[in-house]
């Protein structure tokens, strides 16, 4: 409970200082937050198209989740080994254009190209991060660099294989990938509606359950967190460090690629050439948001994806501007960054 | 070959004074990954000086030159002060400050652009357009052949970058402040036994980050890119702390780092062309200065040393 307070706190303070600034250009805040609900389908909207509903919405919604939440998996676990995966972007990039390419043009049935396109996701995030782990190890090069490097090379490099292999004429973008092979089922008709149906979601519980349990209750878990507290500590512990931060950055890896496989074959099915996905590092905020913990990563994603997903609806219907949104979003990171002076605070007394 | 030498210099100086910036920052003992905020801001305001001000003082002039440099500079210490409280204050873990400097720059001026644009020029652009600021040939030395580009069509950010970057270095290494600040981010205990305070010698470490940021922001909105959008420095905060780190945290080597990333990218860009290669070439050859990198930080990072006690919070009691 004492954890929730000082989120909770932020998450109270940034909505205020939103309502503030909505005022300040003269739109109604309560209309504007009511609208970031309805656009994430978590309250009703006054009509709807045919086949839609408030569940329908929500199944988009969860859809967009999805990858935010193995994103800032990803980072949680870099992060617990001292680590800053700054790389989360570049590795759900390759992760999802190799499963692209290899299973999402593939004329493969749906029960294998599925399980497949998850397995390459993961093999792959996990080699780059592992490479970015094994640079540091091997050669002292500080992660964030070689992250960051390797974030250029990624993205320049899979976008001339676009260009001149997958390119799609019209929409400028990779060619769209064979609906079996996608993670999200698209316009299924169940009880008159047409839903998406995220199956990625159900792995992101799944993947929450596991991180959660291997960081707190695994001997993995626990060198993990002794070399992310102090490497000195955890060397006379008998810890090797440098294969521990190979190991932790190859998990970190294969949970960046399960958001890129998600990300690129389920909420999208092609992919922008020379653009990295944002939700990499609106991951590293919204871990951060989260406490750093699996659990609170769910929570924390939850929230922000209500905010940025909601924005949408909300500039369309009462006009206030979709930026507010990510202003917002900020500023609970914010507050939420502060949060460790009170804990400190407390513990004086 | 010219072009290559302009376009070069005029990334890897920008890149130099907000690496500059991140050494002061780093080697006072707090992480800074919000550079790239800092720009962000730095560029904002300056960018915005210019617009406001371009019916008395037209863009492109000298007068519009200094306006909008004091406004980035001011805009962007004013800004860094946030993550002074938060990291020094609040003691906030200091990476997680920076990301979230970052986002808020970001979203504050993306949100602050449009609503300005809307109000003041009635179009709700998410741009402001400030075309280039003066640059000029250095007579007799720009004559010389090859190295003679180094000389011509010269930003006069360029001259600006290279009298404070001297300064900065200067300070550091030859001036009390300097040695203060260099003992703070290796042993603050010690530098407090001495009478020094800590945290106001960190406040200003990361102003001083601040205000050469802000100048790097607006060099690059003020030259190659001749406007202001709020995301077109995204990416330039980070290859700037790379080439800190490559550079060792030292400021002479940051500058062949910076040198290296400029070099390589004007090369890139114009590589493809020189081989006669399709332009989806060039994605391949914008490659080269990050493979480059990577390759020479795997020979030369072995002796990397990060300063002691960077990102520690420093707590007076713990003595």
């Amino acid at each position: 409970m004492k954890k929730l307070i000082i989120p909770l706190v932020s998450l109270l303070l940034s909505l205020l200082a939103g309502v503030v600034v909505i005022l300040i250009i003269g739109k109604n805040p309560i209309t504007a937050y009511q609208n970031l609900l309805q656009g994430s389908g978590l309250l009703p909207k006054p009509s709807y198209a045919g086949y839609k509903s408030m569940f329908t919405d929500f199944m988009v919604f969860l859809n967009t989740l999805t990858p935010m939440i193995f994103a800032a998996l990803a980072v949680v676990v870099a992060f617990k080994s001292g680590l800053f995966n700054i790389g989360v972007s570049s590795q759900m990039l390759l992760a999802g254009f190799t499963a692209t390419v290899l299973i999402g043009y593939s004329p493969l049935n749906g029960w294998i190209a599925k399980p497949l396109v998850i397995i390459i996701g993961i093999v792959v995030g996990a080699a780059l991060a592992g490479l970015i782990g094994y640079l540091k190890y091997k050669f002292n090069i500080n992660e964030v660099v070689s992250s960051i490097m390797l974030n250029y090379i990624v993205q320049y490099v899979i976008s001339f294989f676009i260009n001149t292999s997958f390119i799609d004429v019209v929409s400028r973008q990779s060619k769209n990938i064979n609906p079996e092979a996608s993670l999200t089922l698209k316009n299924v008709e169940i009880a008159g509606l047409k839903m998406d149906i995220p199956i990625g979601f159900l792995i992101a519980i799944i993947a929450i359950i596991i991180v959660g349990f291997v960081l707190n209750h695994t001997k993995f878990g626990y060198e993990i967190m002794t070399v992310g507290k102090s490497k000195e500590a955890a060397t006379y512990a008998g810890i090797n460090v440098g294969p521990t931060l190979v190991k932790a950055m190859l998990l970190s890896g294969a949970l960046a690629g399960l958001a890129g496989v998600t990300y690129y074959l389920g909420l999208n099915w092609s992919i922008r050439p020379r653009i990295l996905p944002s939700v990499g590092f609106d991951a590293i905020a919204v871990a951060l948001f989260g406490n750093i913990s699996a659990f609170g990563s769910f929570l924390a994603s939850f929230v922000v994806t209500i905010i940025t997903k909601g924005s949408a609806y909300m500039s369309s219907i009462s006009k206030v501007p979709a930026e507010i949104a990510s202003v917002i979003t900020a500023l609970i990171l914010l507050c939420s960054a502060s949060g460790a002076y009170f804990k400190f605070k407390k513990g004086g007394f | 070959m010219d072009t290559i030498i302009i376009d070069g210099m005029a990334f890897a100086l920008p890149l130099f004074i907000a690496a500059i910036g991140a050494i002061y920052c780093e080697r006072s003992g707090i992480v800074n990954l919000a550079i790239e905020g800092f720009m962000g801001v730095g560029a904002f305001c300056g960018a915005l000086a210019v617009v406001l001000t371009n019916n008395i003082f037209p863009a492109g002039g000298l007068i519009s030159f200094i306006i909008a440099l004091i406004s980035a500079v001011a805009g962007a210490t004013l800004f860094s002060l946030i993550h002074a409280l938060l990291c020094i204050k609040f003691k906030a873990n200091q990476t997680i400050s920076g990301v979230v400097m970052n986002l808020l720059a970001l979203a504050m001026t993306t949100f602050l652009t449009r609503q300005i644009n809307a109000a003041v020029f009635g179009m709700p652009s998410s741009k402001l357009e400030l075309g280039i600021t003066l640059k000029f040939n250095i007579p007799i030395l720009c004559d010389i052949p090859i190295i003679g580009a180094f000389f011509k069509e010269v930003y006069i950010f360029n001259i600006v970058i290279i009298i404070v970057a001297i300064l900065m270095w200067y300070v550091l290494y030859h001036r009390k402040f300097g040695v203060h600040l260099r003992a703070c981010g290796d042993n603050p205990h010690a530098v407090a036994a001495c009478g020094i305070e800590v945290s106001k010698t960190r406040v200003w470490a990361i102003m001083v980050s601040g205000a050469l940021s802000g100048i790097a922001g607006l060099a690059f909105a003020y030259s190659i890119y001749a406007t202001f959008s709020s995301n077109f420095y995204v990416g330039y905060g980070y290859l700037s702390i790379a080439a800190m780190i490559f550079g060792n945290w030292k400021i002479v080597p940051t500058l062949f780092a910076c040198l290296i990333f400029g070099f390589a990218r004007s090369f890139g860009y114009s590589l493809s062309g020189l081989l006669g290669l399709a332009s989806t070439f060039s994605d391949l050859t914008m490659t080269l200065p990050y493979i480059l990198t990577l390759l020479l930080l795997v020979f030369f990072s072995k002796n990397n040393q990060m300063p002691k006690a960077l990102g520690e919070v420093y707590d007076k009691s713990k003595r």
